[in-house]
Parts: structure tokens; sequence; C-alpha cells
């Protein structure tokens, strides 16, 4: 798994992160997994948190409502309004926490996801524009911190059985 | 201007430097021949990396060495090592996801 590529840099100055990975299965299926509701549920959400969709509407003008839930119950709610798609290329989205009646709390950050397939590998680079310290910081005050190593540790074990 | 060490790092020429002086102490000079670019614009970066004390000096007869503040970058590190673990676990199962995708349309 350690072939696949992983780059992470945050420009804290430009207030911009940088994500980029590369995925090893067709770009259709990449881009599915990234964009329908059913399938951004499994693994959104950091383990042990879930992700609920509570509802979501892929296209322009569209939203995705969801929680993040702990492991006891806690839901931290957040919307994702799509601004710009382009089919299995690219798709653009803002990003704001939300109360659980969907009333949101500006300012958020604005997500540009791009994909590309390369030799039936999948690479798909996120930077997400004007993501505050503060909003950093929230993430981990919502304990997304917290089993970490464990459940990577079991991860790459559980993904080393699956290659075989 | 008060800098911050997220900026020291955000440049890849500060980023290249901090590699390099990590492994030793080295003068701006030698420093200066690892990269195509002046002098001044080593010593520039060498300055702003010492105001966020990324880097500390240290002469040696007439000659100033920088090396690495390494509790500095410890601290970089662990903030952002943070969030790169939630991708890191939000991409390792998608991985898992794909894979059974895969394995159940095959």
């Amino acid at each position: 798994m350690n072939s696949l590529l992983f780059d992470f840099t945050v420009d804290k100055a430009a207030k911009t992160v940088r994500i980029t990975r590369e995925f090893d299965a067709a770009l259709s299926l990449v881009w599915d997994a990234f964009t329908t509701q059913e399938i951004l549920d499994q693994w959104w959400a950091p383990k042990p948190w879930a992700s609920r969709t509570k509802h979501m509407d892929f296209k322009v003008g569209g939203r995705r409502f969801y929680a993040m839930v702990s492991p006891e119950g806690q839901e931290n709610w957040s919307i994702q309004d799509y601004t710009s798609i382009s089919p299995k290329t690219n798709f653009k989205y803002l990003s704001v926490f939300a109360d659980k009646d969907e009333n949101p709390f500006l300012p958020g950050s604005n997500w540009d996801l791009s994909f590309s397939e390369q030799h039936g590998r999948t690479s798909v680079s996120i930077t997400i524009y004007n993501e505050s310290l503060e909003r950093m910081e929230k993430m981990l005050e919502m304990g997304f911190k917290e089993g970490f190593t464990m459940t990577l540790n079991e991860l790459a074990e559980l993904l080393t059985t699956l290659k075989k | 201007m008060r800098r911050d060490i997220f900026q020291a790092v955000a440049d890849p020429t500060r980023r290249a430097i901090i590699v390099l002086i990590a492994m030793q102490a080295m003068t701006p000079n030698a420093i200066a021949e690892n990269f195509n670019t002046t002098r001044q614009a080593v010593s520039k970066h060498l300055r702003i990396l010492t105001e966020c004390e990324l880097v500390k000096q240290e002469q040696r007869g007439r000659e100033i060495y920088y090396s690495l503040e390494i509790d500095k970058m410890k601290e970089i590190d662990k903030w952002i090592e943070q969030f790169r673990k939630i991708w890191e676990t939000r991409f390792n199962q998608l991985d898992e996801v794909l894979s059974t995708i895969k394995k159940q349309r095959k």
C-alpha cells in the first residue's frame, strides 16, 4: 500500500491545504466513491467516527448535509454546497460546519477536487482554500485525533490481507 | 513583522535547506552550493528561518554555521501530523471500500 502516492502539505500563510493521493482503482469507481452518498458514508469519517449523510444531491447548486458521529453518539454536522461539477474530472464545493437544523456556521472553506487516471491508478488532488486555523483546530477538538494509531495499524494489516 | 513557523516551511527552497542542515551544521556558502540560486536568496531564506527560530547560528572562527532547531521542527510536525493522519485514515478506509467494490463487481 505504501507504493500509492500520498502527499499532504499545509500552507498556513495562504490558508491552503493540499492533499494528493493515488488509488489502485479505475477513475469511474473513485469518482463514484467521492460523489455517491452510500459509498462516501463508508469511508469519509476516520474510524471510530462514522459519517451519516442526511441528504445529498450531487449537482451544481445541490448540497450534502451530513454528520460525523462519535462512538458516543455525538453529532458534528457539516454542509457541502456544490458549486461546480465537471463529470469524472473535477468538482468544487463550499464546506461549512452547521448545527443539526442545517444552520451554517460561516465562514467555510472552498474545496477543489481533481481526478485523473494513469495506468489503471487514479490520482485525486484536493486543495482546500480558506482553511482557517480555527477550523482545523475544531476538527481536532472534535476528537478525530484519538484512536488513530490503532486504526492505522489495523488497516495496514487488513490491506495487506486484501492484496494477497 | 512577526514570522510564523508555517510560513517558514511553506517555501520549497526553505524546506530543502532544512533537510540539508538537519544532517550537519553548514555555512551559508556551503548551503548555497546546493541550489541554483544566488547567495543573497539563500541568505534571505536563512534569515526567515532564523526569525522563525527554526535554525540557530553559531560562530566558528570567521564562519557562521547554521543548524536546525530540532525541537521547533517537532512542534510543526506534531501539529500537521494530526491532520495528515485524519486524511491517511480516511484514504486507507477508501482503499478498503474500493477493494471491496472491485471484488463485488468481478
